[in-house]
């Protein structure tokens, strides 16, 4: 069995697992190539079906053709998209102006945190790579989250031979990731293998593409001339720039991502 | 791009890439000698770290005011830096020519012990890293003990730090010899055995000039010489769940190993009911369908009869079933805050199934430096490493883990964790016991105290077992009896438990496993009771030799050569057998045979059809 067969097949019994053992599930669905692939992975393990939401964390500040993109797919898909902001911290002004750390948190962190509660999820499915920083590295493919939404990661259960976490006191919840073990260029690959269309941002315009989406100040661009999938591979091959330099959060201080994952960060 | 495009496009460069082998190793070993930088030196050699990654760690190292170590790409976390020690798994790749490699870096520090066995747990190869000055210590005996139970079979040895030991090769040579006995004596394979710093880069990338006398390979070398283990297994396919989306009703699971085509016949344990694979599912829809499955895939199947399946039940060609248990033998290692308490409840899961249990017994808990057997227990701390009766409140299906990995080895779960796991040794109830010996966790039947007799109303030879009592040690052991009399200083040798008893004066001084058991020039008896004809070290060692490979091992009357029923023992001559209360007749049994017969009780793992021939 190749390498991303392999890899598709243990996404899809995370996936299963996380069906068969949790109470109500959704799909944190981020527009990205990520979630497109978990998306796509999803079909694969429940033949078609999607049998959960796809929930949307929206800061206000996405790059607007997300957006676009976002209602177009959920249409043409028939998914159930829930959408959610914190409203209240944006009604009384937060932006990335009030610091990028505190923005962050306000309009994800805590609306993620709201929106679970509201909605009641035992499970949510997101699709961190253990590639991608330091903290994700380390992380569970079932992350126990407690009930003020942190993450304990320094008391982190065993987890072994596809045993997961499924046992955990009412009011917690579980973080389920199936995409712990892809690379960045085994996504790449594996959209390429599947055909799985994404949206034309990651594509060159002008010299640059996003390498990795986010909030419209706070992402940049690379500069880069792929302008296909199969570009995007051959560049990722000969490269050895981070996946998340242009992402700006990361950049606040040698621990920022850890100390926003600890509070319930994605 | 689509099936059938790369179908027509069979260099692709897609295939190639994503048919580039992939190995997982686990880098195990005592705190402070030096995983971390083995592993950081790696990374770094081969190229493998995004660039900025070495700067980002001096920044850090200077904000934080410790210096440069290699250690610190790999320690994510700002407490782990502080602390010095390694927190949790990390998993970082590399790759060589040959292929790409996933290293898990097992954190040596005591008290994590639980995130190194998540780390091991899925490796397919593990090395041991060991200060050359300093020799295994007591974490790297303890990682050698959870590598052999995890079903890791072959471990390297990186000895590290040589630049500290003057890269003398007596220094490797003794951390070398040391070890190769320790792993031997796991039951796991050792080597290679490379002598490296770690710190200085000397035989990761490149041969070091300052041991010339080493002629092994580099450790890169040493990694792309490794070859993937393999197995061939049958078929198993746990159930994961049963879907109906849509007018299909699927039974949805992994496939741990073998291979399914529609229209195979099955077998769904336990339960033992047979129906038909009718299609194999799959999405997006294929032209044609696909017509078969094979290990590691993640699948789905329509069956021809729709009975009720449930989650946990394996599905397996009805030649080569699982076995359906409610009592089994194991290997267990414990990493839970409370201690695994015998008769405690707990969940066990297994495959995809889970049921609640109890374990019955805890005996051969292994001292980690000694690695003897400490005997029984009625608990087991975390760390700690022992063997297992376990009683299910249910039957599962399961495999002994020598046949079939993924259906034999199982997690223990205590409240809310997941806080031990196994691996299944023996599948059954454990023998009923009656009379025998016990002490330290071994047990061995006291089968020299029967009586036999001679009905003269039957004309046939009659055996009555002793009454049911155990024996401790420093019991007095009724060894004169209407059909026997046995000496007061014997060694009595039960090959069917695997086990000895030493008798001074009439009374139980020790009983031990037949491992740990030396001849001791007393004489000797077997089980039965039968004098042992052995009067030398080397008859001993031939005797020991002739019982253990089988039966016969070319001998041509191997009982004769052996064994001398009449030294100690006699046939009673007898009226009516039936003694006071009339049981006799309920106690005859067949007559003595050569080696005891074979175990009722099916809870020997290594018994093997024809065994030994």
């Amino acid at each position: 069995m190749d390498h991303l067969s392999a890899l598709e097949a243990q996404s899809v019994y995370i996936l299963r697992e996380a069906r068969s053992n949790l109470g109500k599930l959704g799909l944190l669905w981020s527009i990205g190539k990520d979630s497109t692939v978990l998306l796509w992975l999803a079909k694969k393990a429940f033949f078609g079906h999607s049998p959960f939401p796809f929930i949307h964390v929206d800061t206000s500040y996405k790059i607007p053709e997300m957006i676009t993109y976002r209602d177009r797919v959920a249409r043409e898909l028939g998914l159930e998209l829930i959408v959610h902001r914190n409203e209240a911290a944006l009604a009384s002004g937060m932006g990335p102006g009030a610091g990028r750390l505190e923005c962050c948190k306000a309009l994800k962190t805590d609306a993620l945190a709201d929106m679970t509660r509201t909605y009641g999820f035992e499970g949510l499915i997101v699709g961190v790579r253990r590639d991608e920083e330091g903290s994700r590295s380390k992380e569970r493919v079932f992350s126990e989250r407690g009930e003020d939404d942190r993450w304990d990661y320094a008391n982190q259960p065993p987890e072994l031979w596809g045993q997961f976490k499924t046992d955990f006191p009412r009011g917690r919840h579980i973080r389920v990731h199936p995409l712990l073990e892809w690379n960045e260029i085994d996504i790449w690959r594996y959209i390429e293998r599947e055909g799985i269309p994404v949206i034309d941002l990651y594509f060159s315009r002008g010299g640059e593409r996003y390498r990795s989406l986010g909030c419209a100040p706070c992402t940049g661009r690379v500069k880069s001339e792929a302008s296909t999938v199969a570009e995007i591979v051959r560049e990722l091959e000969n490269t050895t720039e981070s996946e998340r330099a242009g992402r700006a959060q990361d950049r606040e201080d040698a621990y920022a991502m850890q100390k926003l994952r600890k509070d319930g960060y994605m | 791009m689509t099936e059938n495009e790369r179908a027509a496009d069979p260099e692709g460069r897609e295939g190639a890439a994503g048919g580039r082998e992939k190995l997982s190793l686990v880098v195990t070993g005592h705190v402070d000698h030096g995983k971390s930088t083995v592993i950081g030196r790696l990374l770094y050699d081969t190229g493998s770290l995004p660039r900025g990654a070495i700067d980002r760690v001096r920044e850090i190292s200077r904000e934080t005011g410790q210096p440069f170590e290699f250690a610190f790409l790999l320690d994510a976390f700002e407490e782990e830096r502080k602390q010095g020690i390694t927190i949790d798994t990390t998993r970082l790749q590399f790759r060589t020519p040959r292929r790409d490699y996933l290293i898990i870096d097992a954190p040596g520090h005591k008290e994590f012990l639980k995130n190194m066995i998540s780390g091991a747990s899925d490796a397919e190869a593990a090395f041991l890293v060991v200060d050359a000055a300093r020799g295994a210590e007591e974490q790297s005996r303890r990682h050698a003990q959870m590598l052999s139970l995890l079903g890791v079979g072959r471990v390297g040895v990186l000895v590290n730090k040589m630049d500290l030991a003057g890269y003398a090769e007596a220094a490797f040579e003794a951390v070398k010899a040391e070890l190769s006995a320790y792993l031997w004596n796991l039951g796991l394979d050792a080597g290679p055995f490379l002598p490296l710093s770690a710190l200085r880069g000397e035989n990761i990338l490149a041969p070091s000039p300052n041991m010339p006398w080493f002629r092994g390979p580099t450790l890169i070398a040493a990694l792309d010489a490794l070859e993937k283990p393999s197995r061939e297994e049958g078929l198993r396919l746990p159930i994961q769940d049963v879907y109906k989306f849509d007018a299909r009703r699927i039974v949805a699971g992994r496939m741990e190993s073998g291979r399914l085509r529609a229209g195979d016949e099955i077998l769904i344990s336990p339960g033992g009911r047979r129906t038909r694979c009718v299609t194999i599912e799959s999405w997006p829809p294929r032209e044609g369908g696909v017509r078969e499955a094979s290990a590691g895939e993640s699948t789905g199947l329509t069956v021809a009869d729709e009975f009720f399946n449930r989650r946990g039940e394996v599905i397996s060609l009805p030649g080569d079933p699982p076995e359906t248990a409610s009592s089994f033998k194991a290997s267990v290692f414990w990493m839970g805050k409370n201690p695994l308490a015998r008769d405690r409840r707990y969940r066990l899961k297994l495959a995809t199934d889970s049921c609640e249990c109890r374990v019955t017994a805890i005996f051969n808990r292994i001292d980690s430096e000694t690695l003897a057997p400490t005997g029984t227990a009625d608990e087991l701390g975390p760390g700690e490493v022992a063997e297992a009766q376990i009683e299910l409140a249910r039957p599962v299906a399961l495999d002994l883990f020598a046949r079939h990995r993924v259906t034999g080895r199982f997690v223990l779960v205590d409240g809310y964790d997941v806080a031990g796991g196994g691996i299944v040794t023996g599948v059954g109830a454990p023998p009923a016991r009656g009379a025998g010996f016990a002490a330290g966790g071994v047990f061995a039947r006291a089968a020299l105290l029967e009586e036999y007799s001679y009905s003269l109303e039957d004309g046939a030879v009659a055996i009555r077992e002793p009454d049911p009592a155990v024996y401790a040690v420093g019991d007095e052991v009724p060894l004169a009896g209407r059909s026997f009399g046995y000496p007061p200083d014997l060694d009595v040798v039960v090959f069917r438990d695997r086990a000895a008893v030493r008798i001074r004066q009439g009374r139980v001084a020790e009983v031990l496993p037949l491992s740990a058991y030396a001849w001791s020039g007393v004489p000797s008896v077997n089980g039965r009771g039968f004098a042992l004809r052995v009067s030398s070290e080397a008859e001993w060692r031939g005797l020991l030799d002739a019982f253990t490979r089988g039966a016969s091992g070319g001998e041509p009357d191997p009982a004769a050569r052996w064994l001398d029923f009449n030294a100690y023992r006699r046939i009673a001559l007898a009226g009516p057998l039936a003694g006071p209360g009339g049981e006799g007749a309920a106690d005859v049994q067949g007559a003595p045979g050569w080696e005891d017969p074979p175990e009722g009780g099916g809870l020997q793992p290594g018994a093997r059809p024809g065994g030994g021939r």
